[in-house]
């Protein structure tokens, strides 16, 4: 959304400036400035920035959001394993405190910038565009962003990449799609972690699961996944290269870059 | 704030009188806690004092196959007539900055 144009007026709130409307009629001698300003444009701004950066590059840009421990590390290394030799990945890693998730991935021989929030409970634009300044661009094609295990905050940042995962382990119970919606219906796909463990918490029902994300109008792939078994990982191999090749250059300008379709 | 202190400044105003917020169910953001931090986000800038009003939006969809719109919830976006979950939303994920009030009159002053 920008703040030049009027996009930002949408069909849902233009009742608000419209002759008559709640905002139109001006008060006590003060001057009233109608703007319409989206609050996150600054990080909007960034994030976009950041966009073109990947896309100059040819580099998809895949954020990972989900709970703290539910497999987000691991699932980057069972994909380094697999794809290491196909694609040339970097990982941007974010936590509040250590460099314990950086040093699993370079472990495998692959770049990662550990980003150290202190005690901020996401990532943001900024911060992932001064990571962006450790890294050189050209010599990637895949960029992991491994988002602060949160439900609720990195749900609304936009960092600048092509596609959000949420990752959702059996562990955590299939309703989690109702309890934390906002973060739920920003994912462009669902995968449903630690599958492994579902003959043990068979409370957990993956279908359940895919009709909580429905009932959120999204239109996500559900993907069940072990890193450990490998199941699944066929699927979200796939599902990964289908991504990149639509990324490449070739069928990507500038002006209309694949993005994230739920961010306002 | 540096979005009310550019408009202030652009605008020539000496000071804020008001902010008015628009806010959805869905937009990450909660009114309580955004009335809560203001007067500490507000504190030496050109707005300190200046009235903080939330408007809230409502959480509104259209229905992708009978095409009508319908109230919805946080975690319930489908259609309210037909039962549809292919939905788009109309509003309800807004955080924008909608009016700011300036007072301009110690212009005379100078």
């Amino acid at each position: 959304m920008c703040d030049t144009c009027g996009c930002n007026i949408t069909h849902g709130n233009e009742y608000l400036i419209t002759p008559g409307g709640k905002l139109e009629t001006t008060a006590n001698g003060h001057e009233a400035i109608d703007v319409l300003h989206n609050l996150l444009h600054e990080n909007d701004h960034t994030a976009q920035h950041n966009r073109e950066h990947f896309n100059a590059h040819g580099i998809t840009a895949i954020n990972l959001m989900s709970s703290p421990g539910s497999g987000k590390t691991a699932l980057l290394e069972a994909t380094i394993k697999a794809l290491g030799d196909e694609f040339r990945i970097a990982v941007i890693e974010g936590d509040l405190e250590t460099e314990n998730d950086a040093e699993r991935i370079r472990s495998h021989g692959v770049t990662a910038i550990q980003i150290t929030t202190g005690s901020a409970c996401h990532l943001d634009a900024h911060m992932v565009h001064d990571a962006l300044h450790k890294l050189d661009l050209a010599d990637f094609d895949v960029l992991f962003i491994e988002n602060v295990g949160n439900l609720v905050c990195p749900a609304s940042f936009d960092l600048g990449q092509h596609s959000n995962i949420a990752l959702l382990s059996a562990p955590e119970g299939d309703d989690k799609p109702a309890k934390y919606p906002v973060m739920f219906r920003t994912a462009d796909m669902v995968m449903l972690s630690k599958a492994d463990l579902l003959p043990i918490l068979d409370d957990f029902k993956p279908d359940r699961a895919e009709q909580y994300l429905r009932k959120l109008a999204s239109s996500a792939p559900v993907i069940q996944t072990s890193a450990k078994s490998g199941e699944g990982m066929d699927e979200w191999l796939d599902w990964l290269r289908e991504l990149v090749a639509s990324n490449k250059p070739a069928h990507t300008q500038l002006s209309h870059t694949h993005a994230p379709h739920t961010h306002p | 704030m540096s979005q009310v202190e550019t408009i202030a400044h652009d605008n020539h105003a000496v000071r804020v009188t008001s902010i008015t917020i628009g806010m959805g169910p869905i937009s990450g953001v909660e009114e309580q806690l955004l009335k809560n931090a203001y007067p500490v986000a507000s504190a030496g800038t050109i707005a300190d004092g200046a009235d903080l009003l939330v408007r809230l939006t409502p959480l509104r969809v259209r229905c992708t196959k009978c095409e009508k719109e319908s109230k919805a919830k946080p975690n319930r976006l489908i259609c309210g007539h037909c039962g549809e979950w292919r939905t788009e939303l109309i509003s309800g994920d807004e955080l924008l900055l909608l009016r700011v009030e300036l007072d301009k009159s110690a212009q005379a002053v100078h």
